[in-house]
């Protein structure tokens, strides 16, 4: 075949893109491929595939894509955790000489890998998921505002994710650190497919976010059932409002970004670039305005799981539910307001550094009335260390340290001495792991019973509780005191000898949690199989206060069988205090949204286009950028979206539900 | 209704009996403004990044070398007028009847290619005179602005086309007025941001 057709038909995609190379990578290919084919020909075998297709990833359930949200989480932690272990090994080792056993080329492409994949794609997806699948129910709703919608943003989100696995197997990944900076992430500096991995997947992956967003404000400002005002919505509803304001807020902001240094090595424009009047600083101060405001996405919505948690477990109303209300209000703007912080040493003047660094420490205000909020609700409660509980406590400790450090940081002087140290590594580790992935566990280990009908396993779910607190503190208190001795993040290979034992104990650290994600595996697998013993029919587990304890465990595709009426914040506590009942009759037929497949096709074509892009192949991007359009333009031409579930269908549910609650000798 | 509900008795009320099945899309109207927030965020970087680089012109062709206000004033007007003549669709609209509303439509589409041809006029000439995109950093923000609002009005436009079809086929019905309310909020949208490039690129770039 010629040359030039070879090059036409795949780009600049050769046979050596292929990382043969890397022995590590090939043995990782071998596992994955080898776990890929299992699993696929196990759906093959049990024949789930049309189940899937027809049950799944069709359809436009807020909750059945709430929890597939988490199930993409879940997969892509392992990844990312992989990612981190690795690097631990890596520095436990490389001393005295030695170059450990990562090159690197492939250590940048871990480094990079692990930040990317932990927040875009294991703490995005975990974050929607579990607003996804909650906020409906809290508000009495019995989907969100745009179902479909919903379902191709999930569908970008595991487009984006697919990218990013590729890029393991197929080129490889950027090796720039998980924001790529430039000019080092430049077409001069980083001239191979890595970062154009890095810049589609984002994409891929934003526009769904960005949707996602748009569609849980509309859900929470116009689908509240009635009697529900904004101050009677629960905490973890508001929380997610302020989080998905934040997210249509400041999404835009990377994909503007994205495309513009996606134009400067494409089209050779010279925004970020060191010649012809191009300023790279540009780029830092613009991907922070978006980074700065991404992680209160991240924190926020577990603010609302820890409020819910710890009424609920202390058996009483939140303490200062309208502060709660404020101060997540308070930090949603002031988010906007300090993302200079990251880049004190970039040289802007006293002035200037002196502002973001006093409106950093401003935000430490609000946070902390909410964990006095949360102190004074467990006071003179009646708390149940139950595993949620048992997180939000853990949660508490952490937290507060790496809240501590983080105003330490935002002192521009002392930032001066810590900056790109391993004292930033540990400070934003203690409070995205102590914050948001302690709030995750609780989350999941709250809203389980709700999703599933039974309880996870307490033993194992303590084990893992247990290995992963005590991990983290093994793993990160030492890079606080390497940071503070001027240890630098990202270094592959170390000359001083007596830094040595605190890598080995970070080290340590790591193998904790890792075995605190393989008890949090076994967990749910050991749930699974007991789930008979563990079983809730009362769907409500917890003696819990707000609505989505109110319906069956796990609910029906409507939610609710009438739309609730709310008189309190605590709704689901008021109406058992007021002697509730369920209604038993007078049901009628329910108006929901109907499944469809194109969300999936949609995503499939993001992913060829973006494909077609890293690798120069332009038949392949022109093809499916042609398709995408077709697609979506096709699909509006379908205008019969809904159907209604029948008042027989209801009856026969609720009744279903009325017999086993009668069984279960709970008053139906 | 709602307090009512409420209230009524002695007896707390727990639910709705009585539902009238949810309006359909009577969120769309929101989500489609937030979606516009979210684009003008765009915009917003946009106009940030010819901000910042706008007077670095890397020994090239600036903005008094480069623009030709006459036309720019032609092209601007174009994109005014069919903003009017949206409106006088959606009046149309309202009143019901089809064939006015293609009409409009289709005037003010027309016009919406008057304006991308004179952009696109526009670009070729500076590309032809050696101002293009690579040339400094204030042509790169200058064509990534104009061209993202170009490229805005061309969907805008294929957008027009398949509501046309689609009106064409159902009529007037209610999806269709609030799909065409939509594209009313994102045409007249584009108009909006148009009048901050002409200001600040074009009026502006002028004076620097």
């Amino acid at each position: 075949m010629p040359e030039s057709l070879t090059k036409f038909i795949f780009g600049r995609l050769t046979l050596e893109s292929l990382p043969l190379h890397e022995p590590i990578v090939v043995v990782t290919f071998i596992v994955v491929a080898l776990g890929g084919l299992a699993v696929l020909g196990a759906i093959t075998y049990f024949r789930l595939w049309g189940y899937l297709w027809r049950e799944w990833f069709t359809s436009v359930d807020h909750k059945k894509i709430g929890i597939m949200y988490m199930a993409l989480g879940l997969l892509m932690l392992l990844r990312g955790f992989s990612d981190a272990i690795m690097m631990r090994l890596q520095q436990a080792i490389a001393f005295n000489g030695s170059e450990g056993y990562l090159n690197a080329h492939h250590y940048d492409q871990i480094f990079t890998a692990h930040g990317v994949i932990m927040i875009f794609f294991v703490a995005m997806p975990f974050v929607t998921g579990l607003m996804n699948f909650v906020v409906p129910l809290q508000i009495g709703a019995r989907d969100v505002s745009f179902p479909f919608l919903n379902n191709f943003s999930f569908w970008m989100t595991v487009g984006g994710a697919i990218l990013v696995m590729a890029s393991l197997f197929v080129g490889e990944f950027a090796r720039t650190g998980w924001l790529a900076y430039p000019p080092l992430s430049g077409i001069n500096y980083s001239p191979d497919v890595g970062v154009d991995y890095y810049i589609w997947a984002l994409q891929v992956a934003g526009v769904g976010t960005t949707l996602s967003g748009i569609n849980l404000i509309c859900t929470i400002i116009k689908m509240r059932a009635p009697g529900m005002t904004m101050m009677r919505m629960p905490v973890f509803t508001w929380t997610s409002l302020c989080t998905n304001v934040l997210i249509v807020a400041s999404f835009p902001v990377l994909t503007a970004v994205l495309t513009l240094l996606a134009l400067d090595r494409y089209v050779g424009t010279n925004f970020f670039t060191n010649d012809f009047g191009g300023n790279p600083m540009m780029y830092v101060n613009l991907i922070w305005i978006w980074g700065h405001p991404e992680v209160y996405i991240l924190i926020l919505p577990l603010f609302g799981v820890f409020s819910e948690v710890t009424s609920t477990f202390s058996g009483k109303r939140l303490f200062g539910y309208t502060s709660m209300v404020y101060a997540t209000i308070v930090i949603t703007i002031l988010s906007y307001l300090v993302w200079l912080h990251h880049f004190f040493t970039m040289g802007s003047g006293a002035s200037v550094n002196s502002f973001f660094g006093i409106t950093t420490m401003i935000i430490s205000i609000p946070t902390g009335a909410k964990i006095f909020n949360w102190l004074f609700t467990m006071y003179r409660g009646r708390i149940r260390f139950e595993l949620p509980m048992m997180w939000t406590v853990a949660f508490m400790l952490t937290f507060v340290v790496g809240g501590m450090t983080g105003v330490l940081l935002a002192v521009p002087p002392a930032d001066f001495v810590l900056h790109n140290s391993l004292f930033l590594i540990a400070h934003f580790h203690n409070v995205i792991i102590g914050g948001v992935l302690f709030g995750l566990f609780a989350g999941i280990a709250y809203w389980w019973p709700k999703a599933f009908g039974f309880k996870l396993d307490p033993f194992w779910g303590k084990v893992s509780f247990w290995c992963w607190v005590l991990g983290f503190w093994f793993a990160f208190m030492p890079l606080y005191i390497l940071g503070l001795m001027g240890v630098t993040r990202r270094m592959r290979v170390f000359d001083d000898p007596s830094l040595q034992i605190w890598f080995v104990i970070a080290a340590f650290g790591a193998v904790l949690i890792a075995c605190g994600i393989a008890a949090f595996l076994v967990q749910i697998f050991v749930s699974i199989r007991k789930r008979a013993e563990l079983v809730d029919v009362t769907g409500d587990p917890w003696d819990g206060r707000t609505l989505e304890w109110s319906t069956s465990s796990p609910p029906p595709a409507y939610n609710f069988a009438f739309t609730p009426i709310i008189r309190d914040n605590d709704a689901w506590w008021d109406m058992k205090k007021a002697g509730y009942r369920r209604p038993l009759s007078g049901f009628r037929p329910i108006h929901m949204p109907k499944n469809t497949g194109t969300g999936v096709i949609l995503a499939a074509f993001s992913v060829a286009l973006g494909f077609g892009l890293i690798w120069y192949i332009w038949w392949l991007a022109a093809l499916s950028f042609v398709c995408l359009i077709a697609t979506a333009i096709g699909h509006t031409f379908n205008y019969h979206r809904d159907f209604d579930i029948p008042a027989s269908e209801v009856a026969q549910t609720e009744e279903a539900r009325t017999t086993l609650l009668v069984a279960e000798g709970v008053r139906a | 209704m709602t307090s009512t509900a409420i209230t009524a008795g002695s007896e707390p009320v727990f639910h709705l009996e009585e539902e009238h099945a949810h309006a359909e899309g009577g969120s769309t109207m929101l989500g489609f403004w937030l979606y516009l927030m979210s684009d003008c965020l765009i915009f917003a970087m946009l106009f940030a990044a010819f901000g910042v680089l706008g007077g670095n012109y890397a020994a090239g062709p600036a903005p008094k070398d480069l623009f030709d206000l006459g036309l720019v004033a032609v092209n601007t007007t174009m994109l005014l007028l069919s903003s009017i003549t949206y409106g006088f669709a959606m009046l149309t609209m309202d009143k019901g009847r089809v064939g006015a509303t293609q009409g409009w439509l289709a005037v003010t589409m027309l016009f919406g290619l008057a304006f991308l041809s004179i952009e696109l006029y526009e670009f070729a000439h500076m590309i032809h005179e050696g101002a293009t995109p690579q040339r400094s950093a204030f042509l790169s923000s200058f064509f990534t602005l104009v061209g993202t609002h170009g490229l805005h009005v061309t969907f805008g436009i294929v957008w027009m086309l398949t509501l046309m079809v689609q009106v064409a086929r159902y009529g007037l019905i209610k999806a269709n007025r609030r799909r065409l309310m939509c594209l009313s909020m994102f045409w007249h949208f584009l108009d909006i941001v148009w009048i901050g490039v002409f200001t600040f690129v074009y009026l502006m770039g002028m004076l620097r």
